[in-house]
């Protein structure tokens, strides 16, 4: 039961290789964060698990089953919301309910459920313009998550937030994971995000992308606090480090 | 001890100026106020400029003989009868144009081949005067209803396709991707994702190309018609009736006023989420 990456390699342009040679193995629950420096396809890494676009090579599979395409399975949020602008939040919730046999009943059971676990009932008739960018990105989540899929992919999901919503969210997501048992897939340029809700962090080298760092993170805690003790601090150095590393590199390689 | 000086007291403040931009507002109330001067002044001009006696009656009617033959040629029955004939030419000739152009727009705003093939020839046909087709219009059509719908479609369908297009194209690329892991198809997609989401923006275009055909259709009438608020100008001309020409004007002014209000009620309500 896992997400699989079998020799992955990803050009949209002949010979210009974003993702190259890509071994990977997520097991069913797990919260993978993924950082590298721009050029790193980081982003692509998580379409191509949503099927948005193909691999040039190699396969991805889930729980043994080739990804071709979107599917139920997988569920994706990106940094822009992206909500259906004249949906109520509920309505939004229930798009991916509406393209499989789900009944009327069944379907405003699951919205309503999804809703109260993101927090949102009260705001379950109004339009996604009258919410903020966190309240959004909630309802983005809770759609993504509508048709139960095994693996959760968030792009940068609380990049454009301001820090305390973006706290907030951290805390949010991990509950959300701890909750429904979701594999989650988590892309961020934010290091201290990533050591903070990963329980793996991969660190992606660039140009092309491939993965350099594959770390296993072990805190002494859950809550914010931890972000103050040693342990978390020489680990999100040491992927910063590894970060700027890639960065200079990618400069460099731009350069010459 | 150490001392440490305390800064000066700041002043206090007057309210800082607001830097003047290009773009000012004014009150509600002046608005209404700038609204209403707007129609009551030109309409003053007039009425002072018809009973100066500088010009002759003949030319420039007073605002009572206008409203005058207004009532004379609604009591008749002829104006109800081309409002009637001149309304049923616009519905048909911008309903058909709306039918062929929306699809149209859509196709080429959404799927590939359909752009570089339709743009081309659409560019070029939209510059096209549609007023310069009635003559070839009457040869081929003649002279019936056939030839002003025609003309309605060739004037409005070039304009509302590209429009439609453009506005088609805008729906964000995310909203396509999300849609997508939501499992919806393209059928589904095009439905329920992209028509919503470019519907006001449809009708902004149908905004302006309504007052086009309404145009159109006054204009085809006074060429070739035996019915249509058109023809009843060409008509009040050859008796030198300036009033009743006066007074289909302003009707005239009035329905393109009344669809321009409704199409905007429309557009309101169904975007009400785009503001």
């Amino acid at each position: 039961m896992s997400l699989r990456f079998e020799n992955v390699s990803m050009e949209y342009q002949k010979d210009r290789p974003v993702l190259e040679r890509i071994d990977l193995e997520v097991p069913a629950g797990e919260f993978v964060t993924v950082v590298g420096a721009s050029g790193s396809g980081k982003s692509t890494l998580l379409s191509l698990v949503a099927g948005l676009v193909r691999a040039t090579r190699g396969r991805i599979t889930l729980d043994g089953q080739t990804i071709e395409g979107p599917g139920p399975d997988r569920g994706m949020a990106f940094q822009s919301p992206s909500l259906y602008p004249w949906r109520t939040v509920a309505q939004n919730v229930a798009f991916g309910l509406e393209t499989r046999g789900f009944s009327r009943q069944a379907r405003k059971e699951r919205v309503e459920w999804l809703l109260e676990e993101v927090g949102l009932t009260e705001h379950a008739h109004k339009l996604p313009g009258s919410l903020s960018g966190g309240q959004q990105q909630r309802v983005s989540i809770a759609r993504a998550l509508a048709r139960s899929p095994k693996v959760l992919l968030l792009d940068e999901p609380f990049g454009a937030l301001d820090v305390q919503t973006k706290e907030d969210m951290q805390l949010f997501i991990r509950q959300v994971w701890q909750d429904l048992g979701t594999t989650v897939v988590m892309v961020t340029h934010d290091v201290e995000e990533a050591v903070f809700l990963g329980r793996r962090v991969l660190v992606l080298a660039s140009d092309p992308g491939r993965v350099a760092r594959d770390l296993r993170v072990e805190l002494p805690g859950t809550g914010l606090e931890v972000k103050r003790t040693a342990e978390f601090l020489t680990l999100r150095a040491q992927v910063e480090d590894l970060v700027r590393r890639e960065h200079r590199a990618h400069l460099a390689g731009a350069r010459a | 001890m150490v001392s440490v000086e305390s800064p000066p007291v700041e002043k206090a403040a007057t309210p800082a100026p607001r830097v003047r931009l290009l773009k000012t507002e004014v009150s509600r109330r002046t608005a209404w106020i700038l609204r209403t001067a707007s129609v009551a002044v030109p309409f003053a001009g007039w009425w002072l400029l018809s009973v100066s006696g500088l010009v002759s009656d003949r030319f420039l009617p007073a605002p009572p003989e206008v409203w005058a033959a207004f009532t004379e040629m609604a009591a008749s029955g002829d104006l109800q009868g081309d409002l009637l004939a001149s309304l049923g030419r616009i519905g048909a000739g911008l309903g058909l144009a709306i039918l062929i152009s929306v699809p149209l727009g859509f196709l080429m705003g959404t799927v590939g081949w359909a752009q570089p093939l339709c743009e081309p020839i659409i560019g070029i046909l939209r510059y096209l005067p549609a007023s310069a087709f009635i003559p070839l219009l009457i040869i081929w059509l003649g002279i019936g209803e056939t030839s002003k719908i025609a003309l309605l479609v060739i004037g409005v369908v070039f304009f509302n396709t590209l429009m439609t297009a453009d506005v088609v194209r805008q729906v964000p690329r995310r909203l396509l991707d999300v849609s997508a892991t939501l499992g919806a198809g393209r059928a589904r997609v095009a439905a329920r994702v992209v028509f919503p989401y470019s519907l006001p923006g449809i009708l902004d275009a149908l905004r302006v190309n309504a007052a086009v055909a309404w145009n159109l259709v006054v204009v085809a009438e006074l060429i070739a018609a035996t019915s249509g608020l058109g023809y009843r100008i060409t008509r009040a001309q050859r008796f030198l009736q300036t009033d009743r020409i006066f007074a289909i004007l302003i009707v005239i002014g009035l329905i393109g006023l009344t669809i321009d209000i409704t199409l905007r009620i429309l557009r309101a309500r169904v975007g009400r989420w785009s503001v």
